[in-house]
């Protein structure tokens, strides 16, 4: 295999964005990322979306994007892994360089959400789940992840106030991240716990929103970065991947994210680097649980000592290791096939130092945690600054 | 949901058929076609007892559409006593009932209706008992 870098990124900005179409994002995301890197030709493009189909009534994304970025006739895939496919997208692009079938490849990955209503997006994002023995029987996403943190808070002693201290922090670090953060305004622990109740224990303030955005990466071969792009390269040091059953009752535990495990263990051997080599990180806190959850599932703290340590401030920027410096799936927002590229966006512009006033000193090595539906699929990257 | 699709899940919702892996033993409901203890592919139907415990619960205050009108309602995951896990509603139940260890039944009741005038689902709930 051959080593793979990342020469440009690039996103929109997160929200209700009215006024942008689902390709009118991916466009602007993978220009973005085109002019970062300043190539000037792409040899195959990856989409990566969760569900255009139930989000627009649009599939055919691969196609569609080549179209509309005026890349035709180049190849064109998509890929889906629910809330995973963004970071399943760069997996494929990476095996595609690695393997030596193409160059120069753009990752872009996208969901537009607010073209339908309430109902109609969380519907699609049940899908996500087992429909047929947990969706069928009326529980929704939040409820999922209200029953692992019950099951949390049972067996550690995991409590509210420290699950609220997630939302906390990456409100604070969002609101550092204005330019693109969906809700980038600092709220307090009172108002977390005080906010509408979504499902036992899960208040609303626990939860990541409906957003609409696109993230785009563009890589190469690590030996092709310096004459191909213009900024600081960025080398994919290791990459991992793993699975889980698709119902949260099947699994082992309900208390650990056994794919974010595997995943995590295969992108560290790659990388030959452990949890204390990694300076920043992003990871999927699409519920407060779920940073608490995959914190320990990448090994920065042992099982039951996430939700103390994001109470201590070990997670903050300045802490020892800063977690979802760009606000996170909480405060920057949420669309959902789009975050793990928008999570590697962070990473890159971070390890590059041009993270402004949330930039984590010193950092060179960082990490990306991807999810889909209860950590059914995982993804993680290590990435290194060249 | 279409009627096929529905029909197809009647062994299951209503009779608590289970697949037993002739292999190694294990219970699977819903009935799989591949073990993923063993990766056995022979299996013997047998219903599964309708007994079980809570293994962590929610209470849903805002639900998806098809339960719009049925808020707040609790959710668990149920270990049963032949060992399956399954995702229910919990019915009939007070405060003191949503708890970790709490021992339950399933019954048959109403899972939801496709719209005002389509067909009604039903399929298990648990039920507290003693």
């Amino acid at each position: 295999m051959r080593d793979v870098a990342i020469i440009g990124v690039g996103m929109t900005r997160c929200g209700e964005l009215w006024e942008q179409s689902l390709r009118d994002l991916y466009v602007e995301a993978a220009l973005k990322a085109i002019r970062d890197a300043g190539v000037d030709r792409l040899d195959s493009m990856v989409v990566g979306c969760m569900s255009s189909g139930l989000f627009v009534g649009q599939e055919h994304l691969g196609a569609l994007m080549a179209d509309y970025l005026g890349m035709c006739p180049i190849p064109a895939t998509r890929v889906e892994s629910a809330c995973a496919s963004g970071g399943v997208a760069m997996r494929t692009g990476f095996l595609e360089v690695a393997s030596g079938a193409s160059d120069v490849v753009l990752v872009g990955a996208v969901e537009k959400m607010t073209d339908v209503g309430g109902d109609e997006a969380t519907y699609a994002l049940a899908t996500a789940a087992d429909q047929e023995w947990e969706g069928f029987n009326g529980v929704t996403f939040p409820g999922l992840y209200a029953m692992m943190a019950v099951a949390h808070m049972a067996r550690y002693g995991t409590t509210r106030e420290q699950m609220a201290a997630v939302a906390v922090k990456n409100h604070a670090n969002g609101a550092r991240n204005r330019a693109r953060a969906q809700f980038p305004e600092p709220i307090t622990i009172e108002s977390v716990l005080n906010s509408v109740q979504v499902a036992d224990p899960l208040r609303i303030l626990d939860c990541s929103p409906i957003t609409d955005g696109a993230a785009a990466a563009i890589l190469c071969p690590a030996d092709m970065a310096a004459k191909l792009g213009k900024k600081r390269p960025v080398r994919i040091l290791g990459l991992g991947a793993g699975t889980d059953t698709i119902a949260l009752h099947a699994r082992k535990s309900l208390t650990e994210l056994a794919a974010v495990e595997t995943a995590a263990r295969r992108a560290y051997e790659m990388a030959g680097r452990k949890p204390s080599d990694i300076h920043v990180a992003e990871v999927h806190d699409c519920f407060t649980i779920a940073e608490i959850l995959a914190t320990e599932a990448v090994g920065f703290f042992p099982k039951g000592k996430g939700g103390p340590a994001v109470a201590d401030g070990e997670t903050a920027i300045g802490g020892r290791i800063p977690v979802n410096t760009s606000g996170g799936l909480k405060s920057k927002g949420h669309p959902v096939g789009a975050t793990g590229v928008a999570q590697v966006v962070e990473i890159v512009e971070q390890l590059r130092g041009e993270s402004g006033e949330r930039q984590v000193k010193g950092a060179r090595t960082g990490l990306t945690q991807n999810m889909g539906g209860t950590g059914a699929s995982s993804v993680v990257h290590i990435l290194e600054a060249m | 949901m279409s009627t096929a699709r529905a029909w197809r899940e009647y062994p299951r919702r209503y009779r608590y058929e289970a697949s037993v892996c002739r292999k190694c033993g294990k219970w699977h409901f819903p009935a799989r076609l591949v073990c993923d203890a063993c990766r056995g592919t022979e299996f013997e139907t047998k219903r599964m007892g309708r007994t079980g415990k809570i293994l962590t619960w929610t209470v849903i205050r805002v639900p998806p559409a098809p339960f719009k009108d049925e808020a707040p309602f609790a959710v668990a995951v149920v270990e049963m006593d032949d060992g399956p896990r399954i995702t229910t509603q919990v019915a009939d139940w007070k405060e003191e009932d949503l708890k970790i260890g709490r021992k339950v039944r399933l019954e048959f009741r109403r899972i939801q209706a496709d719209g005002e005038s389509g067909p009604i689902h039903y399929g298990y709930k648990a039920v507290p008992v003693a």
